[in-house]
């Protein structure tokens, strides 16, 4: 299994505030806009932009939550291993007339995106949804979705696998792309 | 935390016995979730929106098919209801051709309770569809026993070293057997309480305590689950009266405030107000009995999905 790194160290860093930046371009002071992370892995991400987002802008009123879409795939019961085990979801605040920007640290098929977009129906009609991730996976869609703020573009076949390493979890920032074995 | 996907190890839910216990905390930790989807202002998910589902009830029921019904409409599932007083069965048809009919008509699982004890494990060898035991004769009750532990995981964080009683009439209660089996494996200590017509013969084989003084068992438990006398199973005397029952084996608020500690009251309904339990305890802070009815859904939708699962497409 062969391995490169795609983005690590200072230039990690670098992409997560350039992204803040362009989300306090359009949403100002957030009065009316909330953070949504997609579980399971969109949601260190989420934590991330709301840390630097509070740090520019001297707040600590900014309202995230954390969206599991389990229920709402269309894959469930496609998969051989089983049901997707659940994630928990916490959206502890109202979604009615905000906007909402849902974030996810790779965006592949659109997929995911697509039943996230489904699950966060059940709390409200949001006024609008946005679409942040780090990872754009070009090309690679099977659905009409696409991102509104972008870390990096990667261009990939569908047997590479991107995965994103946090602090938190893997004890280092970096996206990785990971070469399938020959014969897969 | 990583998208996992884990999943039961039988294909249909017919009694406590055939489940490990990691099947068991996988209907737990799921049903955890579901509580959480049915508590928010939209209740319901499209998980099982291609999935047809029968309630197949041969016995009388409220809670247990309202709930079974809720938890399959929350989930998105086509539902149909049949109860056998009101259909051919009376006519004489056989179960197995009451089922494979309903069956024909494109049914996906079926959720049966039958006042035969083994119906579920006899129609499950029988017909193609998944079944879900919602209570047979005197033996099982696995969704009553699920849901109870449950609520007294959500009372008390894990169920390991936990004293439950349970109160009553064990002799004739599925519910009492689904419990002791569920509660053992969870690694709960079992206490059954009762006159000893009530108490079956080879209780001692289940490994679990057995008393015949209430004060006695309520001093030892932390969590009592009072159970009905289910006088339409009994077909002779097994106690002079209902007076003297009660007398002797209802729970009352002396007796609670009596006690120098606060334990958990439970019943799985429905209750005899002045029997086993009088009023002033049924309503009090001690019973959890209305939280074991809304667990009951957030775990009827556990075994539902988890189940569901398991079906190739």
């Amino acid at each position: 299994m062969q391995q490169s790194i795609l983005l690590s160290g200072p230039k990690f860093q670098i992409t997560i505030q350039r992204l803040c930046q362009q989300l306090i371009e359009n949403h100002g002071d957030f009065k009316d806009s909330v953070l949504i992370g997609i579980q399971p892995r969109g949601i260190y991400l989420a934590k991330r932009i709301k840390e630097e987002l509070q740090q520019i802008l001297h707040i600590d009123t900014l309202i995230s939550g954390e969206l599991d879409n389990t229920f709402y795939r269309d894959d469930f019961r496609r998969k051989e291993s089983g049901p997707l085990v659940p994630n928990p979801t916490s959206i502890d605040f109202v979604i009615e007339n905000k906007k909402v920007i849902l974030i996810d640290d790779v965006l592949w098929t659109g997929r995911t995106i697509r039943s996230s977009l489904d699950a966060i129906q059940a709390f409200g009609r949001p006024e609008k949804v946005e679409l942040l991730v780090l990872v754009d996976r070009r090309f690679s869609r099977h659905l009409p979705i696409q991102p509104d703020y972008i870390g990096i573009q990667v261009d990939s076949i569908n047997s590479q696998r991107v995965m994103v390493h946090w602090q938190e979890t893997d004890s280092r920032d970096e996206i990785i792309l990971i070469n399938a074995e020959e014969n897969d | 935390m990583a998208e996992t996907a884990q999943q039961l190890s039988t294909q249909h839910l017919l009694g406590i016995k055939d489940l490990s216990v990691d099947d068991i905390q996988l209907i737990l930790d799921t049903a955890n979730t579901f509580k959480d989807v049915i508590n928010r202002p939209i209740k319901k998910v499209p998980s099982l929106r291609d999935i047809t589902i029968a309630n197949v009830f041969f016995e009388n029921s409220t809670r247990t098919r309202l709930s079974f019904e809720l938890a399959e409409k929350r989930l998105s599932a086509d539902v149909i209801n049949f109860a056998a007083s009101s259909s051919s069965v009376s006519k004489g048809e056989t179960l197995i051709d009451t089922v494979n009919n309903i069956l024909a008509m494109k049914v996906d699982m079926i959720v049966m309770r039958h006042p035969y004890p083994g119906a579920g494990v006899f129609l499950s060898k029988h017909v193609k569809a998944q079944i879900i035991n919602a209570g047979d004769g005197a033996h099982e009750h696995p969704t009553q026993a699920l849901l109870d532990a449950f609520s007294i995981r959500e009372q008390y964080g894990d169920l390991a070293g936990r004293k439950v009683a349970i109160i009553g009439d064990i002799l004739h209660s599925r519910v009492a057997l689904s419990n002791i089996l569920c509660l053992q494996k969870l690694g709960a200590e079992v206490m059954v309480c009762g006159p000893t017509t009530l108490i079956p013969k080879y209780i001692d084989s289940l490994g679990v305590k057995v008393e015949h003084d209430l004060m006695k068992a309520l001093n030892w438990c932390e969590v009592a689950n009072m159970l009905r006398i289910q006088l339409e199973r009994q077909d002779i005397s097994y106690f002079p009266s209902l007076r003297e029952y009660s007398l002797l084996y209802g729970l009352n608020k002396a007796l609670l405030d009596s006690l120098n500690k606060k334990i958990t009251i439970m019943h799985p309904g429905p209750i005899n107000r002045g029997v086993e339990i009088t009023s002033d305890v049924a309503d009090s802070e001690h019973a959890i009995i209305l939280d074991q009815v809304e667990n009951g859904v957030a775990v009827r939708m556990a075994v539902l999905y988890l189940l569901a699962g398991k079906r190739a497409f």
